[in-house]
């Protein structure tokens, strides 16, 4: 069997009616069929009665269906897409702080141009910079940023939304 | 003492998980466990019979059947009057939705939070309460009626312990998909979280064994969630759903408007064939010429049986069944093969290996049916017709999938097939039959198989057969002919042990037109043993029958296999169960050798105003065969070491050589 992490990542989508215990029964879906899960998010949407969730996971084609069909399963649920092999848009956003002297703290704001994050506290100690992006992006500065020595990090999973505009390239 | 058994032992050596297990307990400075052993514990009670055996610690205390003897004569007194738009309590407003869902028989037990309910149904002529004698009881009575019936069970409990009761037999419906509707007390809204007395997350503890499950916090959605509850439960893929009632949305008023449809915007299931994928189908059995068709609990619960023996004589197709499929085709037919899988006949999972074209019908794969599942009709191409989408290639990929109820997408595909030229298949299987039989050593000796085969025999399939778990379960897959759907009625995907009992009491409410038999072994027999109570008082005409074997007889088969003959904590002793019945007011009788089955059987079944218990004393060491072992194939089936001579070989096949 590969392991995890060689499997191919899906970031599938989902509406489910806004009930209390619906993202436990999600979740609890996820542990009891030991399916991955590399990130959960989850809130409300342009209807308050529906929340959307993004789980992002990965599986050979054969879990990554059962995974669907489950979901697809679940009576609260109101539609499910895998957005894997669609166009969409994803963002994760990480809140960093880093540690600065007088003399990096200007190196680490050219860093956080660079990747156009924004810094959103200073400290004499520190810095603290939101990165929003793909998890490339996010993963990208959070290794630039690390030599300086992070002292805290705080990572939201993924959101994810179909796109409409379908440029030529995709 | 386990403690100090296992103290000094070195810590670096390589030794099993069981092991491992059983020394973090002894390290724990555990003394004495509490246990009941199963196939997937095994190995750890194989060290406990080391232990036990080297330092004769006494490590198992059998748990004590408490016998409630509380009688419960609600003598139901005044006319119904549906009193819709009515302004009334929570209370009754529930009992009138089940009124309205047309409930009849409810089993139960009362408790401090739906004392309220208990007042209401006390008045109410339309429904029965049924007082078991444990909730565990009550739930398996309801699967028991929804199986026998096609209706769904309804199980009404209170809250904390007499909700947590419920969970095996919640469990127990959502492997085999049992519609299933179970209430639940809950304590007051305003205490929900606060650990408050006889408070527990039941909807927490159910979410993974239910279909779905909900928890009514105000007045206002109590008659609609009974409805989506009746609705969840019994359309698409069947299966329990529980609703939790607290106390105070009980005690509120409201006016009582229920409604007469309901439609979930999320719940849609999907029931009509895609007629493109029937149509492949068609096309590929149209090509096939060695066909099986595989066929479960779906076939039964989607009442296709006809559908199905339409599809088999028109195809000329050869039908093995699972467990849960029994029924749906007459066994004693010359297509029928039986049951396959793990004890299935030889000769079906021959069948499964050699035909070309496999059609499952409202079956799953399970593990206990398919053995390794890359080898599992491996030869064949696969039609799959299920309404649960889930089930699709989720154990075994299939070329054909068909999502629908089994029943319309049945009808639409017979009218396409063509029949088949199967008389080569058919001969080959013929031959099968007969050099492969089930068998069993038939002498003065008292077996299990032989009482039924009898019972088959006499009652001609025109009975409902209950049975529990284990060997004696096997057994009476193998060897009880049926004829009709619902008069198998056993528990498959959980094998929950106590289960027959209180299933039969749910099926003879339900079913007066059959004679309805409980087989259950002396393990078994214990599990739920209080029910003999519920039985004695509603006086119904169940015929128990105990094989007493003096052992947890399928785990000591592993053990004999597998285990090298340790018997560990498998040996069980019983009471007088023939003294234990008559103190239930419970005729019985013992029985200890072949030569008096007949008449034994024939006058438990003309014993038709209330009850009889017959117990059986059996051959101690007997096992099931054939036995494909668990993940293994066809190839290392093990087959009964009964010559064919001198063997009683099954009725099935006698009839079938018959011609
Ligand atoms: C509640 C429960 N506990 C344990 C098991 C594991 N188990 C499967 S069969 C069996 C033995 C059943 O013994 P008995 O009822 O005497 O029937 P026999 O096999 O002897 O016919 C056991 C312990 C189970 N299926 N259910
Ligand atoms: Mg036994």
């Amino acid at each position: 069997m590969a392991s995890s992490d060689q499997l191919k990542q899906h970031t599938i989508s989902l509406s489910v009616e806004n009930h209390f215990g619906t993202l436990n029964r999600i979740a609890g879906l996820f542990a009891a069929k030991g399916y991955n899960i590399d990130s959960l998010t989850v809130g409300e949407t342009e209807d308050a009665a529906i929340s959307r969730m993004t789980i992002v996971t990965r599986g050979d084609d054969q879990i990554i269906e059962q995974i669907l069909k489950q979901l697809n399963k679940l009576i609260d649920t109101i539609k499910v897409v895998d957005l894997t092999d669609e166009a969409f848009v994803d963002r994760e956003l990480a809140l960093v702080k880093v540690q600065c002297t007088p003399l990096t703290r200007m190196e680490i704001m050219q860093i956080s141009e660079i990747f156009r994050t924004k810094v959103v506290d200073v400290s004499a100690k520190t810095l603290t910079i939101e990165a929003t992006g793909s998890q490339l992006k996010v993963d990208a500065i959070i290794n630039m940023l690390k030599p300086f020595g992070i002292k805290e990090l705080a990572r939201t999973g993924r959101v994810a939304i179909k796109r409409e505009f379908q440029s030529e390239s995709q | 003492m386990l403690r100090k058994s296992y103290k000094e032992q070195k810590q670096k050596k390589e030794i099993t998980g069981f092991e491992i297990f059983i020394r973090c307990l002894a390290a724990e400075g555990v003394d004495v466990i509490f246990g009941y052993p199963g196939a997937s514990i095994v190995g750890i009670h194989d060290v406990l019979y080391d232990i036990e055996h080297k330092n004769k610690v006494k490590k198992e205390i059998e748990g004590t059947i408490n016998n409630n003897r509380r009688n419960n004569a609600m003598t139901p007194t005044k006319v119904y009057d549906n009193h819709q738009g009515k302004t009334m309590t929570g209370a009754e407003i529930f009992v009138r939705s089940l009124v309205e869902e047309g409930v009849e028989t409810l089993f139960g037990y009362p408790g401090g939070v739906v004392i309220g309910i208990h007042d209401v149904l006390h008045d109410l002529t339309h429904i029965k309460h049924i007082l078991t004698r444990h909730e565990q009881g009550a739930t398996h009575a309801a699967e028991g009626y929804a199986k026998a019936t096609g209706k769904p069970g309804v199980v009404l409990v209170t809250s904390g312990p007499g909700a947590t009761n419920t969970v095996t037999g919640i469990a127990d419906a959502y492997m085999d998909s049992v519609p299933l509707v179970v209430f639940t007390g809950q304590v007051i809204t305003d205490l929900i979280g606060n650990d408050a007395f006889q408070e527990v997350d039941i909807v927490g503890i159910t979410r993974p064994i239910t279909k779905h499950n909900f928890l009514i916090k105000d007045i206002k959605d109590l008659a609609n969630t009974v409805k989506a509850a009746f609705y969840i439960a019994t359309t698409g893929r069947p299966g329990p759903v529980l609703v939790d009632l607290p106390k105070d949305v009980l005690a509120a008023k409201a006016v009582f408007d229920y409604p007469k449809t309901i439609s979930i915007r999320t719940y849609n299931p999907v029931v009509e064939g895609n007629s493109k994928q029937i149509k492949k189908a068609a096309e590929l059995l149209s090509t096939s010429k060695r066909p099986l068709l595989y066929t479960g609990g779906g076939v039964i619960s989607s009442n296709a049986s006809a559908e199905v023996r339409a599809l088999a004589d028109k195809l000329h197709a050869p039908i093995t069944t699972t467990l849960h499929g029994l029924g749906a085709y007459p066994e004693q037919s010359k297509l029928a093969l039986g049951m396959l899988g793990m004890h299935g006949t030889w000769y079906s999972n021959m069948a499964v290996d050699q035909c070309d074209v496999l059609v499952a019908i409202g079956a799953r794969f399970d593990d206990r049916v398919t053995g390794k599942v890359e080898e599992f009709a491996k030869n064949a191409k696969k039609i799959h017709i299920d309404i649960d989408p889930s089930a699709i290639s989720k154990n075994v990929p299939v070329d054909v999938p068909i999502v629908g109820d089994v029943k319309r997408v049945l009808k639409q595909l017979n009218e396409l097939v063509k029949p088949l030229d199967t008389k080569e298949w058919l001969k080959t299987i013929d031959t099968w039959k007969t050099e492969h039989p089930l068998r069993y050593k038939h002498d003065d000796s008292l077996r299990a198989q032989y009482i039924i085969h009898k019972l088959g025999e006499i009652t001609d399939g025109d009975a409902v057969v209950v049975s529990d778990v284990g060997q004696s379960q096997m057994w009476t897959a193998q060897f009880f002919k049926w004829k009709h759907p619902r008069t198998q009625i056993t528990s498959g995907g959980l094998g929950t042990m106590g289960f027959s009992l209180p299933a039969s009491m749910g099926a003879a409410f339900g079913r007066k037109d059959l004679p309805v038999i409980c087989i259950t072994g002396d393990g078994g027999m214990q599990m739920n043993i209080q029910e003999l109570a519920t039985i004695s008082h509603n006086k119904l005409p169940i015929k128990i029958f105990i094989m007493n074997n003096g052992y947890l007889g399928m785990v000591r088969q592993w053990q004999e296999f597998f285990w090298k003959k340790r018997y560990a904590s498998t040996p069980i002793s019983s009471p007088d169960f023939v003294k234990v019945a008559e103190a239930y007011g419970i005729p019985a009788k013992r029985v200890t050798s072949s030569a008096e089955v007949e008449e034994a059987i024939h006058d438990a079944l003309a014993h038709k105003e209330g009850p009889m218990l017959v117990e059986f004393i059996v051959v101690k060491e007997e096992n099931v065969y054939p036995m494909i072992p668990a993940g293994q194939t066809v190839a290392e089936i093990i087959e009964s070491p009964e010559p064919l001579k001198q063997s009683h070989a099954s009725h099935k096949t006698m009839i079938h050589a018959k011609g």
